[in-house]
């Protein structure tokens, strides 16, 4: 951060801002009564936002609440059908594509813009190269991305190839581009999905050292307690529709939950129910090593819900995938009720009743320029007709139950998958995964990037499945879903399982413990 | 997610204007612009028998755009059709020449079926190399391109390969040019074998794995579906293709050489996309391949038809037609 940028905070603020009564700082960017509407379907009516210097302003709302797209039409990204954009309190078309970065809007978002095979300083200074007479002066830029990374005390090499980074570092990266280009008004869009909570509060002393000197941001995010812990002020957001602006003081997530889902929120988590120790086991693992993972041994019963917590990292996923047969095995056994697994063999491991469901939806889970019938029979195309012929009645039938079954909203059937809002999205990969009508059921991040509401139905479709005697496995990095669902977790660290915790034991101090590798004890 | 579930937004909305998939139009609305403006430019060339004969020389590349349709939905290309032709014809010509069995019919039965089986090896040779070889297709099938097109020039010496017996010439003659209820062959066989085509990508579960591995294989690969057999038996599918169009074309000019099929991979590709297909794969569209191959035939009809341009620049302008193609093809995202 050189210098302000031109026309920073000495402008007069036109009279029709309604919003700047009472303010402590000036509104620099705003939007009034902007609409948007996608085809025929209208995403967001008339809403008005405004975003003051020097504050961090918290958009919430539940998936497809409009969030994302206001955050678009904000930055250049989308126009607005209709109502204004105002910078400075003036006017202005942004122009689309990013081009509003020239403005000083940035946009951090929630997938990378990073090519894998630049250097950090490299995609620093990408399409802004410092050069002298055509040639790269290499040493400043070079300084000059020490300095940024320095300043949010991150220890990423400068030099460092972004395809060898971690995400959280990657995520760093982006920060750091965004700050580099002299932003002063910076949207974030679900910035700490990734990170650690020791990344998360590097990241958040940074922001708010930028805030003290002027810097606006808009934060984006599913995650109550970053909110409250965060944000200066909240607005929030209800099927497109403007519903509460607020400072963040005189709200507690309680309260922002029940703005967000305009109800009350009863129980989020559903009754625990232990399963008898003398139920069969349906799936034992034995001395399993992938790349990563190391010696995993653990069973699971019927009727179970079995949690697996542990950093990003820590080689869950790796285990789970290998288990499922899509992650190649180095040793080891995995039996199925008493059917021995080949290694690698996803098909058998389906036909034994395993399903398995991606944490990363939109690159492993759904086809997202294909329908929803496409999507949900794909991985059971068997069931719906003989001799490879498919049968359009019978995909009908099951979409129209799966809907039902998982209340999947959409305002047009024929939608493609990219176009639906992500808790719709999870609900139809879970539907998919459904189809083949597991006995275990590995399902990993079950509620990543998706609203409360969503993730409540999904807590009780979860907990009603093992009722029916289904075995399930949740993976998940947020400990209140990993505590409020499971009767046993398990805890891994850096390949390892370092912990199996039960009834009393399981709390957050404890499973923290584990995945810190502050406690560790020896696994049967 | 239990019994409380709202129902109101489940039932099917009416078909609307803006459902419509303009890629998938914009073929034939094409062929509409172009018939139009053939007629206006020379009043033979709406004539029946005109249309019949474009259709029909548009047979070859329609057969094997039909192949590359699935090769391409499955996002991979296929750079050797042209030579895989030269190659299969050449083999089918010399078995018939050989004599191997008397009875002339069922000579001419036997090297068919032996075109279908050389087409689908070379299909497969591609497949396995680019799926098993995990070499980029673009590159995998330029090398073969190469092969096939280096084999029939040895097979021929540099020279010609020509069916020699006139008894079987007159046999297999029909096979081109004989006509069916008024329709020529040719024409029957591209509307059958489409029709089979869009069958297996529409209404079967094979078809469904092309698009989803097209689209993205890593979410075919999570759902269960062997993404390298769904490929390779595209590029075996691309084979069979080329060897039906190397059926028609032997009995109409019963002879090969060096430089048989040079270009029709740009053209096979080029009726693909002009059909709709998206070419970094995901989307098929067969209908729209053919009308697409007629399209580049009746553009260089046109051209011969009117004496604006030179026919000598029909290459020129086949190329042109598959940028533009895809140009109007990307701009038609955009707005859908």
């Amino acid at each position: 951060m050189e210098s302000e940028p031109v026309g920073g905070g000495d402008i007069v603020l036109s009279a029709r801002d309604q919003s700047v009564s009472g303010a402590q700082g000036d509104v620099v960017l705003s939007a009034q009564r902007v609409s948007k509407s996608f085809g025929g379907v209208q995403v967001l009516f008339s809403v008005d936002f405004d975003l003051r210097r020097g504050e961090i302003h918290a958009l919430m709302g539940e998936n497809g609440a409009g969030k994302s797209t206001l955050v678009k039409v904000l930055s250049g990204f989308e126009q607005p059908t209709s109502g204004e954009i105002l910078l400075d309190g003036k006017p202005v078309k942004l122009p689309p594509n990013g081009a509003a970065e020239a403005l000083g809007i940035v946009v951090i978002h929630q997938e990378f813009n990073l090519a894998e095979h630049l250097t950090v300083t490299e995609s620093l200074f990408l399409a802004r190269e410092v050069a002298h007479f055509g040639l790269l002066d290499r040493k400043y830029m070079r300084r000059e991305t020490r300095r940024v990374l320095d300043m949010l005390g991150s220890h990423i090499s400068e030099n460092a190839v972004i395809g060898s980074l971690t995400v959280a570092d990657k995520q760093m990266v982006e920060i750091a581009k965004a700050i580099s280009r002299d932003a002063r008004i910076v949207f974030m869009d679900e910035p700490t999905a990734v990170l650690s909570r020791g990344e998360t509060e590097a990241l958040f002393k940074q922001v708010r050292k930028l805030r003290d000197l002027g810097t606006s941001f808009v934060f984006v995010s599913h995650k109550l307690d970053e909110v409250t812990e965060l944000s200066d002020r909240v607005t929030v957001l209800r099927d497109g529709q403007w519903v509460k602006t607020a400072p963040t003081a005189l709200l507690d997530g309680e309260s922002i939950a029940q703005l967000m889902v305009g109800r009350e929120l009863s129980s989020l988590y559903p009754q625990k129910s232990e399963p008898n120790v003398d139920e069969a086991r349906v799936l034992s693992v034995v001395g399993l090593n992938t790349a990563h993972v190391r010696d995993a041994h653990f069973d699971l019963r019927r009727g179970e819900i079995l949690g697996f917590s542990g950093m990003i990292g820590s080689g869950r996923s790796e285990l789970m995938e290998a288990i499922a047969g899509l992650y190649p095995r180095v040793s080891g056994e995995v039996r199925i009720g008493d059917q021995l697994m080949p290694p690698g063999d996803i098909q058998a491991t389906k036909a034994a009743g395993l399903a398995y469901m991606t944490k990363d939806r939109k690159s492993k889970g759904l086809l997202l320029g294909s329908d929803m019938t496409s999507n949900l029979t794909l991985q059971s195309l068997d069931q719906h007709g003989r001799f490879g012929y498919l049968s359009p009645a019978s995909e009908r039938k099951a979409l129209a139950r799966a809907r039902r079954r998982f209340d999947i909203r959409v305002r047009d059937a024929s939608v493609v998958a990219g176009r639906m809002s992500g808790g719709n999205q999870q609900k139809l990969l879970l539907a998919k995964v459904m189809e083949i009508t597991p006995k275990i059921l590995i399902i990993d991040e079950p509620t990543r990037g998706i609203d409360v509401g969503t993730k409540q139905q999904i807590y009780h479709f979860i907990a009603a499945l093992a009722r029916e005697g289904c075995s399930i496995i949740v993976v998940s990095s947020e400990m209140p879903e990993i505590i409020g669902l499971c009767t046993r977790i398990v805890v891994m660290r850096a390949g390892r399982i370092v912990g199996v915790l039960e009834g009393d034991e399981i709390n957050e101090q404890e499973i923290m413990r584990y995945s810190a590798g502050l406690k560790q004890k020896a696994v049967a | 997610m239990g019994a409380n579930v709202t129902t109101e937004d489940q039932a099917e909305p009416k078909r609307r204007w803006q459902d419509v998939d303009l890629r998938a139009v914009a073929p034939f609305v094409a062929l509409a612009l172009l018939l139009l403006l053939g007629a206006m430019v020379n009043s033979n060339f709406i004539s029946l028998n005109n249309l019949a004969n474009v259709a029909t020389r548009s047979a070859f590349i329609a057969l094997i755009a039909v192949g590359a349709t699935f090769v391409i939905s499955s996002g991979d290309l296929d750079l050797s059709v042209g030579s895989m032709v030269a190659f299969v014809a050449s083999l089918m010509i010399l078995f018939m020449n050989s004599n191997a069995i008397a009875d002339p019919g069922m000579m001419i039965a036997a090297a068919m079926l032996l075109a279908l089986v050389v087409g689908a090896l070379c299909g497969l040779a591609n497949g396995l190399i680019t799926t098993v070889g995990k070499i980029e297709p673009f590159i995998a099938t330029l090398g073969t391109m190469g092969i096939y097109r280096g084999l029939t020039t040895w097979l021929s010496q540099g020279g010609a390969i020509t069916l020699q017996s006139a008894e079987q010439q007159d046999l297999y003659r029909p096979a081109y040019f004989g006509v069916i209820l008024g329709v020529p062959v040719p024409i029957i066989v591209v509307l059958a074998v489409t029709s089979v085509a869009a069958f297996v990508l529409y209404r079967m579960r094979y078809g469904r794995h092309v698009v989803a591995v097209g689209s993205n294989p890593n979410v075919a690969r999570y759902s269960g579906i062997k993404v390298d057999r769904v490929r390779t038996t595209a590029f075996v599918i691309q084979g069979v293709c080329v060897a039906i169009a190397v059926m028609l074309y032997v009995p109409r000019l019963g002879s090969t050489s060096a430089t048989t099929g040079i270009l029709w991979e740009l053209q096979a590709i080029t009726a693909v996309v002009i059909g709709g297909t998206a070419l970094k794969g995901g989307a098929s569209r067969v209908w729209g391949t053919i009308c697409g191959a007629f399209i580049l035939e009746l553009v260089g009809n046109i051209m011969l038809l009117s004496n604006f341009i030179s026919e000598y620049l029909i290459g020129a302008i086949q190329g042109a037609i598959i940028i533009i193609a895809m140009l109007v093809q990307r701009s038609l995202v955009r707005k859908s």
